[in-house]
């Protein structure tokens, strides 16, 4: 359905969906030497409340699964593969964390954190959780919007 | 310490029987089965680790103390019932011949098998798992025209049984001779980055094993206790199906099980155990 409607807008000569006409692309995101990205996915403001709602849903970013966050304790079971996120609104700007959510391999290559806007480049992407192998273009992990409301939700994160 | 290491203490020291997903695994306990099998739970790390890690680990030692406890006694031990049949199917006759495993082999000359594969098999030129080799048996011994399937209920349940009576066996497959081609294969899987969340058997049982990954405590990845009960499931769960889940949660596409790249990567990891004992069926979460 969703190719469907990107043949039909190509057919059309038209950007796909008028609401995501600001969206930059995963391949058209433009990435610094530092591994930063200056400018807004959307250019909509991220909303906090829900980069919270992102972090912690194990459907979306589910960044608890490998960070502990002090101020998110009301949530279970946090994970100690990366590093704690206290603080991390006071180490890090909009651009550095906007990159590192993106594609932490470039600012950290060989990170084992999951790039979360990026569709190509995989060995053996998959259809999701199924196993099998995926059909089609893929999305990426997080949707545009969903990366600028974590990263706004991170810049509040300034305790250690 | 943490908050979850408070939480786990606080609940210790009230007595509260906390959950097995949260409560501590005692790491530094050793593990005797009723009481006579020693297992071999931390050793130094094989050869071939040298540079990767140093010390290797019986999964066992990462389980909360409920689960290790399950495995100490047959009685306690959920698996055992799966032997149990395991062993019925080891004597029933099956196929054109009416003929059993039993009928060419003693049990107590297969206590070796669970430890020493997969291995080269010369005649087929080609490295086989002990479910390979069963399959070998009941098509070209026995005269199945239909040999169980790798994961089926017969297959684990008889692996099951094989596994039981090499418990305590120091894990020992050859990685040289023929059969390394197979070994590089498998090495070559295990450090790749694969799906959508670029993960490799590494990245968590290599780098991380040790810490949690939302509720779960990292293990190295050691499969010297399957076929392995998974409380999870209730079931017992062989190697290979264990290896299409871990794939199939990086957001790939898995291999199928009985492929040339899942039994390479079997020889792989069962290698890395080299110097563990044969714990099937362990009982993991």
């Amino acid at each position: 359905m969703f190719t469907r409607h990107i043949i039909l807008a190509a057919l059309l000569g038209v950007s796909a969906g008028t609401t995501q006409a600001e969206v930059v692309s995963p391949s058209a995101v433009v990435v610094n030497e530092y591994g930063e990205i200056v400018q807004s996915l959307t250019g909509i403001a991220g909303d906090p409340a829900r980069g919270q709602e992102v972090m912690t849903t194990r459907g979306l970013g589910n960044c608890i699964a490998c960070h502990e966050v002090t101020a998110l304790q009301d949530y279970p079971f946090h994970g100690e593969v990366g590093p704690s996120l206290d603080g991390v609104g006071a180490r890090w700007d909009e651009a550095g964390l906007r990159g590192i959510i993106a594609n932490a391999k470039a600012m950290f290559p060989g990170s084992i954190m999951p790039s979360f806007y990026k569709v190509d480049g995989y060995t053996r992407p998959g259809d999701a959780y199924t196993g099998k192998a995926a059909e089609g273009a893929l999305e990426p992990l997080l949707a545009a919007q969903d990366i600028e409301d974590v990263v706004a939700y991170l810049l509040t994160l300034t305790e250690y | 310490m943490n908050t979850k290491s408070k939480i786990a203490t606080i609940a210790v020291a009230l007595g509260m029987a906390a959950s097995s997903s949260i409560s501590h695994a005692d790491e530094d306990a050793d593990l005797v089965v009723n009481g006579e099998i020693e297992m071999v739970v931390r050793t130094a790390a094989p050869a071939h680790l040298e540079g990767a890690v140093s010390t290797i680990y019986s999964g066992w030692v990462f389980r909360s103390d409920e689960t290790q406890a399950m495995q100490a006694d047959d009685f306690d031990n959920p698996g055992m019932l799966f032997v149990e049949k395991g062993e019925q199917l080891f004597n029933t006759a099956m196929g054109a011949d009416g003929q059993s495993c039993a009928s060419c082999h003693q049990s107590s000359d297969l206590t070796n098998v669970r430890a020493t594969y997969p291995q080269w098999d010369a005649e087929h030129s080609e490295v086989q798992t002990v479910e390979m080799q069963v399959r070998e048996c009941q098509t070209e011994q026995m005269g199945m025209e239909e040999p169980w399937g790798i994961n089926s209920g017969d297959m684990l349940d008889i692996t099951a049984f094989i596994a039981s009576i090499g418990r305590g066996q120091i894990v020992d497959v050859a990685i040289d001779g023929p059969a390394h081609e197979t070994w590089e294969l498998g090495r070559e899987i295990y450090y790749t980055r694969f799906g959508q969340l670029e993960l490799s058997c590494a990245n968590c049982h290599e780098e991380n094993y040790g810490n949690r990954i939302r509720a779960d405590h990292l293990s190295q990845g050691q499969i010297n206790g399957f076929p392995t009960y998974r409380l999870k499931n209730a079931r017992l769960n062989g190697v290979q199906n264990r290896f299409r889940g871990c794939v199939r949660d990086t957001r790939a596409e898995t291999y199928g099980i009985g492929s040339d790249e899942f039994v390479a990567l079997e020889l792989y990891v069962a290698s890395r155990g080299n110097g563990l004992t044969v714990e099937g069926p362990s009982v993991r979460n």
